[in-house]
């Protein structure tokens, strides 16, 4: 098969990526990295991903790494079938991008740290986490007054925008985050349709 | 000569507004600096919160449109722009854009935490008069090493990060890495890796670089 996914199921970022092909219809390989046995330390797979971490992707000749590039380079070389992931228009796109942005420097980080303090992988006392939750909230009421204006954050139609808040949402909304998300209408109601969508429940439900 | 259409709104010093700084210069694009007075809350009011809903520099307006968050708006420059000045900032082909994006995510994702921890740990926080953490700037400069071993290892066998041409990718390593090796004790971390330190030449010296330093330095 053309396209190849290197990563380990539970991971985000992996998550990210396998959201983008089902969204998109893409058949694709998928490739178990071993963590435990340290393979994403070793050459052949530093050769795919310089970085040591998953994903790493093949399309063709064709190797990629960083989830929110490859998704965006799955969005636009399928841009003919399947969901609409990228808008055309140049100046949607600009504000497609800016919200892509949004969620890259600042919801990724503060959810992301709350995630890896309720898994246990970071030392986190009650303060961390009330400050981290702090700057979740502040993102989330920008967001709360964006969704108030637009269905999705980068408009009328779920795009990557939207796609690339699956992975961490879905965790954090199995933890006391969710009330975050909960206590904010528009964001609750966002929150429960990108969770909800056909393409995201096959990928919960795939096994490889 | 008509008032240009492209705003920017924040001081040159800021990264995110060098950012976007640079990348109007490379592309000949001509804007008015609107300054954005910090020390009096200015960008906390209700009329700047209209246009950066974080209340953050820069801002960005050019005809009808407002953007922030500096890489979205180097993305729509380049796209807007593709033949001038610069060109191939943001590639000409499908499978160039991608590897831009993948080199572009890696600043994000991997270089601009712990180079922003220390840019601002060593250069900001003493300007303001806070006091550094000692602990953050160790870990911090070990994260940034390991980055730094990738990057030097990729630079070996290519002249920019995505390819032979200067593109986005390198053009957002060009303010954070200004105030490490031009202002603070850390410069060795890029000059004592060869193609990293080669690298670093190359960029740093371009005109539209040069003159956003000058704005800097003003």
């Amino acid at each position: 098969m053309a396209v190849k996914v290197y990563g380990f199921i539970g991971s985000n970022a992996v998550y990210r990526v396998l959201a983008s092909l089902y969204e998109k219809n893409v058949d694709f390989e998928f490739i178990t990295v071993n963590m435990v046995s340290r393979e994403h330390k070793r050459p052949l797979f530093l050769a795919r991903n310089p970085f040591g971490q998953v994903p790493a992707f093949e399309d063709g000749d064709l190797t990629l790494f960083e989830s929110r590039a490859i998704t965006k380079y799955v969005a636009r070389k399928y841009a003919d079938q399947g969901t609409e992931l990228i808008l055309k228009d140049p100046i949607q796109m600009a504000i497609q991008t800016v919200w892509m942005e949004v969620e890259n420097q600042k919801f990724d980080r503060a959810s992301w740290k709350l995630m890896e303090i309720a898994m246990g992988r970071v030392r986190g006392g009650p303060e961390l986490v009330a400050e981290y939750e702090k700057k979740l909230s502040d993102v989330l009421d920008v967001y709360e007054a964006r969704l108030k204006e637009n269905k999705y954050l980068a408009g009328d139609g779920f795009t990557l925008a939207d796609l690339h808040h699956q992975p961490n949402i879905y965790f954090l909304m199995s933890t006391r985050v969710k009330r975050l998300f909960e206590s904010r209408p528009h964001v609750r109601a966002w929150v429960a349709d990108i969770l909800s969508r056909p393409a995201w429940l096959k990928l919960m439900a795939f096994s490889p | 000569m008509a008032t240009p259409p492209v705003k920017v709104y924040g001081p040159p010093l800021s990264t995110a507004v060098s950012r976007v700084l640079v990348c109007l210069l490379e592309k000949d694009v001509p804007f008015q600096l609107v300054p954005v007075n910090m020390a009096k809350m200015e960008h906390k009011k209700p009329d700047y919160v209209k246009m950066q809903p974080f209340g953050q520099v820069p801002a960005f307006q050019d005809d009808d449109i407002t953007l922030f968050e500096s890489r979205a708006i180097c993305r729509y420059l380049a796209e807007k722009y593709p033949n001038k000045g610069t060109a191939g900032l943001f590639g000409t082909n499908p499978l160039v854009k991608a590897s831009i994006d993948q080199w572009l995510e890696a600043e994000s994702q991997s270089f601009n935490p712990p180079s922003s921890v220390l840019t601002f740990q060593l250069f900001f926080a003493p300007l303001m008069k806070l006091k550094q953490d000692e602990a953050l700037i160790k870990q911090n400069e070990a994260k940034l090493e390991k980055v730094l071993d990738v990057y030097e290892n990729r630079l070996g066998s290519s002249r920019y990060l995505a390819g032979d041409e200067f593109t986005l990718a390198d053009l957002s390593h060009l303010p954070n890495t200004q105030f490490l090796v031009e202002k603070t004790d850390k410069a060795e971390l890029f000059t004592s890796r060869k193609n990293v330190g080669r690298w670093w030449s190359e960029i740093s010296t371009r005109p539209a670089w040069k003159k956003v330093v000058e704005m800097q330095n003003a």
